[in-house]
């Protein structure tokens, strides 16, 4: 009886919070995730999913305010409503979804190969046979390789560091990594000599829905005024803008 | 536990068998043939050959396997000269660059059992020996030796057995021992609990056979003694 009372009450709570506060969404992010959230020195938060609340909010023209929030409390912030949905790169899952609902996926990070800028390798049919591959071991990209490329010989490392290691000492031909990191990892280490090769494979049997918008379940409104806006910023151009800010390859969902 | 599953990885985690025997085994030999000469080194040599191998002792017994491994494997490759010079075929493979650092650990070690097998043989023989005649070389060859390789044997099998074991860090770089089998088995399967079972099963089953085999050989040589 006690936890009925208590639950009501929370629904209550959230109720007249969502309606004192209709014309202002507020949105959580974590601020540790660059280059899709952080803060920036000055101490404002920053990155892909920062931009993109911000073109949501303006498509819905609604009042934002962004916030950061620590990850493991970011799920129990949203239903106790604290705040109305979490933009932070958040991997739409089943678990997940038993405590929020999810927007449909608004980026997917795809399989990028990378390997010597002269290199002819590729992700098409026949251009990986025989050739030496590195993956992290326990990862979807080995199922990738095997899947689809059952020619191409595939190395497993404990770490992306080991891997691209050995794609410097010229061990392997190629690897296979999470696009956004090894992206990172070019810029950083092998700026003209390593080049991520195509388009990185956003196959969802392999690499997953993509991260989502997270949303109370309480609130079935926002969440379709969100889906709407997404849909209407991947249309219109805004998404691509905003994407091309800061990777050089595609990451919208399929 | 799911036994069908343990039964299932079998033949894949006996496949590896193969690579961890031929890598024990070879690296075994190798790292006798450079114990004996820094044995030697370590109690008779001059100056400079005795501290070169009280070197390589310190080093190769001071540091973790798995560090010498990474270096020979990642350390080496990150030079250019490395990489351009003749030996970079053999040093590219990760089975190679295993070996040798299998072979210069288990060396370090075995010197060490040697030069205690040979110090524990009485100097009274070899004295007796000398006095009868005998050159230094033969006194070894006759004398003290075959004692000395009594005296190691049963701190040897230890070493074995060690390098039976310690040959699963082959599997940190990329190949496929045992070890390295089970952990693919297990990012396939998330099923850890069977498939590395399975696993220290099959090496329980190797360590135990070289562990009776030891111990045959210590009796035979016992049996020799009287």
């Amino acid at each position: 009886m006690q936890t009925k009372l208590l639950s009501l009450s929370i629904i209550a709570g959230s109720m007249v919070v969502s309606a004192a506060q209709a014309d202002t969404i507020r949105i959580a992010t974590e601020g540790a995730y660059p280059p899709f959230n952080y803060i920036d020195e000055s101490g404002e938060l920053k990155g892909f999913d920062v931009d993109i609340a911000k073109a949501l909010c303006e498509e819905m023209q609604a009042d934002c305010e962004i916030i950061a929030q620590a990850w493991d409390g970011i799920i129990p912030g949203l239903v106790t409503g604290r705040y109305d949905a979490i933009v932070a790169s958040m991997s739409i899952t089943e678990r997940r979804k038993e405590a929020v609902n999810f927007t449909r996926p608004y980026y997917q990070v795809g399989a990028a190969l990378v390997a010597p800028v002269d290199s002819d390798i590729a992700f098409e049919p026949g251009r990986l046979d025989g050739k030496v591959i590195g993956v992290q071991r326990a990862t979807t990209y080995a199922n990738l390789l095997a899947g689809e490329y059952p020619e191409a010989t595939v190395n497993n490392y404990d770490t992306v560091e080991n891997h691209n290691l050995d794609l410097q000492s010229g061990r392997l031909d190629g690897v296979v990594g999470q696009a956004v990191l090894m992206q990172e990892w070019i810029n950083e280490h092998g700026k003209g000599a390593y080049e991520i090769k195509g388009e990185p494979v956003l196959d969802v049997d392999y690499i997953g829905e993509g991260a989502g918008i997270a949303v109370n379940k309480n609130n079935p409104e926002l969440l379709e005024r969100l889906d709407t806006a997404l849909a209407t910023i991947l249309e219109n151009g805004v998404y691509d803008d905003i994407s091309a800010s800061y990777f050089p390859f595609s990451i919208r969902p399929q | 536990m799911n036994v069908s599953l343990m039964i299932e990885s079998l033949p894949a985690l006996l496949q590896g068998v193969w690579v961890t025997l031929e890598l024990v085994v070879a690296a075994l030999l190798i790292g006798f043939c450079i114990a004996l000469p820094t044995a030697l080194a370590r109690l008779h040599g001059n100056a400079l050959l005795r501290s070169i191998a009280v070197s390589y002792i310190f080093f190769f017994r001071g540091t973790p396997l798995l560090v010498q491994i990474f270096l020979v494997y990642y350390g080496l490759s990150q030079f250019d000269f490395v990489r351009e010079s003749a030996l970079w075929p053999i040093l590219r493979q990760p089975y190679w660059c295993a070996l040798i650092a299998f072979s210069l650990n288990t060396g370090a070690y075995t010197a060490e059992v040697i030069r205690g097998g040979i110090q524990a043989v009485p100097s009274g023989q070899i004295e007796a020996a000398r006095a009868c005649g005998m050159t230094p070389t033969t006194t070894f060859v006759r004398i003290v030796w075959p004692q000395a390789l009594r005296h190691s044997l049963p701190a040897y099998g230890n070493e074995m057995i060690l390098m039976v074991k310690a040959s699963s860090l082959a599997s940190t770089v990329t190949l496929l021992d045992i070890t390295g089998v089970a952990r693919n088995l297990v990012a396939e399967t998330y099923m850890p609990i069977e498939i590395l079972s399975m696993a220290a099963l099959i090496y329980l089953a190797m360590t135990f056979t070289l562990g009776q085999g030891v111990l045959a050989m210590e009796r035979r040589l016992a049996a020799g003694r009287s």
